[in-house]
């Protein structure tokens, strides 16, 4: 029960703060989706610095499953990428997808591993 | 305004998939983050057929259309959990998993976001990705 309030309230701050962050970003740079990146890159880095960390199970379900999972989203990034498609911006479709996996990966891996430096000491 | 609906919808998308990812790991003990790749695909579908049949109907309040999209779908999916996953993978010494999981995400989300996108089209034609 416990568990449903945390992933609840995390998701509801999330999504809202993606929300907010999207429409800044999008509204400074409109043709490229900086908005959906920046929130996915950034909550990558960060989820991997929580896991990492090794936090205990209730403050995850609050700021990892709930804040970061809804803060990040994988539907509106495809979306995004097969409206690219449709609109034959290729080169843009490529790079959107580049971006995303490689550093979306490599800042999990940055924030995993400064975690555990860091718990080290 | 819409920000407080995109948030009540995210708070149901978070939770659906946190009921989800339960339900899955009940039954899935393997290595590969079956649970994160089927919730994912399955919103990209949910999102493709919203756009396609819902987003030009203008018999639906924005704040249900921007809720349901970007909170409720948008939330259900998640991008982080992905990465995690898959440097969790490489750290196990199970490249070849990580990459199997990436193509999936990666040529999956794009079927299934075009599969919801076609499905929302066919039957009464109404709508469009760019209305």
């Amino acid at each position: 029960m416990i568990a449903v309030l945390l992933v609840g309230a995390g998701g509801f701050l999330g999504a809202i703060c993606r929300y907010i962050v999207s429409q800044r970003l999008s509204r400074i740079y409109g043709r490229f989706p900086f908005g959906t990146l920046t929130v996915n890159l950034l909550g990558s880095f960060l989820l991997g610095w929580m896991i990492g960390g090794e936090w205990p199970e209730s403050r995850l379900l609050l700021w990892g499953t709930g804040f970061m999972g809804a803060f990040t989203t994988f539907s509106t990034f495809k979306l995004e990428s097969v409206n690219m498609w449709t609109n034959k911006a290729y080169g843009k479709m490529g790079l959107y997808l580049g971006m995303s996996y490689t550093a979306g990966i490599l800042l999990a891996f940055a924030g995993y591993s400064l975690a555990k430096i860091a718990t080290m000491r | 305004m819409t920000a407080v609906a995109v948030g009540f919808f995210g708070m149901i998308g978070a939770l659906l998939r946190y009921g989800m990812d339960e339900a899955i790991g009940r039954w899935w003990h393997g290595a590969f983050p079956i649970p994160t790749l089927i919730v994912n695909l399955l919103g990209c579908f949910a999102l493709g057929w919203f756009t396609a049949r819902i987003k030009a109907r203008d018999d639906i309040h924005p704040y249900i259309k921007t809720g349901v999209s970007t909170g409720m779908i948008g939330s259900f999916t998640t991008f982080s959990a992905f990465s995690v996953e898959t440097i969790q993978l490489l750290e196990k010494g199970a490249a070849g998993l990580a990459v199997l999981y990436v193509l999936a995400s990666l040529l999956g989300g794009v079927l299934f976001v075009a599969a919801g996108f076609r499905s929302g089209t066919s039957r009464f034609g109404n709508g469009g990705m760019d209305p």
